[in-house]
């Protein structure tokens, strides 16, 4: 940790004595791979994904050339600061801490979360009133295990699991009603998966923000506050005229 | 009463981890520990005796299929006890319709089925080493009194056996007490489970778990101190004189 800080503030000596803002037409973006469907390589070993894609779309609206570097999450803050890369659109959840160090754009996705149950049950909604007396699963100490725990500790069994792995385990084994997960591990471990047969129960959630955060954000260095505002603009621009819609349906399927 | 709450309410104002919500979880978890160790071990008792007699049988018939039941529960780590007979039991087929599933989907019994038959294992072997530790004299004695087999067993060996075991027995108390830590794997709310919770919502391991273990540190108190205060009655004979 000590180390990690003194880089970091190494890097941003470096940063805030050598150059002023400038103006980009080559941005280098800093990103972990992989961490499907946000970033992934495809079995011909192309850099592909959801924020691949959006990235490599943003830069045309904003008028420069991209270019992809690939950096271990543990280091990716103090690369930026260190100026191996100009931006970072690697999954970063905008949070307080991360925003003294780094400028973050507005957020461009927010991670929903969602209520799975078996397909034969007959839930359908999940208010306090009809999940009274079930039993819900959640991952110990995620957001969602927060989020159920304040709802509905007082009406509801909760189960915390240690991993996403047993929980499904214990939802095969009839052991739970229901569950509440990220939505693309729910996805892709009950919904995608073969002769399972399970069902999201109402919508996906993403509020109240005080338990599901601020959503991802393109992280910039402080000072390039004029870049953030021309990727913000241009992130704007994507969502109102379909393009958002378009890549987010091609990386996370239809909408329910 | 009132001024208890107020001043409980005083000492609690401007914590953020010990609220009254989280203090109620550490007192589920000591209620359900407390419950999971006390059963396991009245339960663990109850089967050991007659498998600790039966343990030194001379018919291998008898005497061999216990052994290899100790053998297999001494043999193995709890933990992986309790994973079999939670997430294993799931694949039995057309488990989740027979009588039993009611009791097998709660984390309770499971848990409970694996501390009992893991303490009534030990149990058996200290008890057995304890029978077979029996002084000869005693026996011949015995004999020499007419006693039958059964009569001998329960007023001589027994009785003699238990007050042997009871130090060895202590002990096997105090090792399920920690080793029922376990029971939050299987999502159980037991006094570790409550630790792991406030740890994982508040990012506060040395408050969760130093608290948790000062009331482990307490438990294991009072188990010494009961344990204590029964070798001084059963063991009075044993004392010196003076």
């Amino acid at each position: 940790m000590k180390k990690l800080l003194s880089v970091s503030l190494l890097g941003l000596a470096v940063a805030a004595t050598t150059a002023q803002a400038r103006d980009y037409d080559h941005v280098r973006i800093g990103v972990d791979v992989p961490y499907e469907p946000m970033e992934y390589r495809t079995p011909e070993g192309e850099l592909t994904g959801f924020d691949i894609d959006l990235g490599n779309e943003l830069c045309e609206r904003v008028g420069v050339t991209c270019e992809w570097i690939e950096q271990e999450w543990d280091g990716i803050v103090p690369g930026l600061l260190a100026r191996n890369y100009d931006a970072i659109m690697s999954s970063m959840t905008i949070n307080d801490e991360r925003r003294q160090t780094v400028l973050f754009s507005e957020p461009y996705f927010t991670p929903p979360s969602a209520w799975f149950a078996p397909a034969t049950s007959e839930l359908e909604e999940t208010s306090q009133e009809s999940l009274e007396g079930k039993t819900i699963g959640v991952q110990r100490g995620t957001l969602q295990d927060n989020y159920v725990t304040d709802m509905y500790g007082s009406v509801a069994d909760i189960n915390r699991y240690s991993t996403a792995d047993d929980m499904v385990l214990d939802m095969e084994a009839e052991r739970l009603d229901i569950v509440f997960l990220d939505y693309p591990v729910g996805k892709s471990t009950l919904i995608d998966s073969e002769n399972r047969a399970y069902q999201v129960i109402g919508e996906k959630i993403t509020e109240p923000k005080e338990y599901f955060g601020d959503g991802f954000g393109i992280a910039f260095r402080q000072r390039d506050e004029a870049l953030a505002e021309r990727f913000n603009e241009a992130l704007e621009e994507v969502q109102q005229d379909g393009t958002y819609d378009e890549i987010h349906q091609k990386y996370f399927g239809e909408e329910e | 009463m009132l001024d208890i709450s107020a001043w409980f309410n005083d000492l609690l104002a401007g914590n953020l981890i010990f609220t009254a919500q989280t203090l109620g979880y550490y007192w589920e978890g000591l209620v359900t520990t407390t419950q999971l160790v006390f059963l396991s071990l009245v339960i663990g008792l109850v089967m050991a005796v007659p498998l600790a007699v039966l343990r030194g049988s001379k018919h291998p018939w008898i005497r061999l299929p216990i052994y290899f039941y100790t053998y297999v529960f001494r043999g193995t780590p709890l933990l992986i006890q309790l994973y079999i007979i939670y997430y294993g039991v799931v694949f039995v087929d057309g488990i989740q319709d027979s009588f039993l599933w009611p009791v097998l989907r709660e984390a309770f019994y499971p848990a409970l089925i694996a501390f009992t038959l893991n303490t009534a294992a030990y149990t058996t072997e200290i008890f057995h080493g304890a029978i077979k530790a029996t002084a000869r004299g005693e026996i011949e004695a015995a004999r020499a009194y007419g006693m039958s087999q059964n009569l001998m067993m329960r007023r001589i060996i027994l009785p003699s056996a238990f007050r042997r075991a009871l130090p060895a027995y202590g002990n096997e108390v105090i090792f399920m007490l920690h080793a029922s830590a376990i029971a939050s794997v299987v999502t159980l709310m037991d006094l570790t489970g409550a630790a792991r919770f406030v740890y994982a919502r508040y990012y506060a391991p040395f408050e969760a778990f130093l608290f948790v273990a000062a009331i482990y540190l307490c438990l294991t108190f009072a188990i010494l101190y009961f344990f204590r205060f029964l070798e001084k009655k059963l063991l009075a004979h044993l004392r010196p004189l003076s």
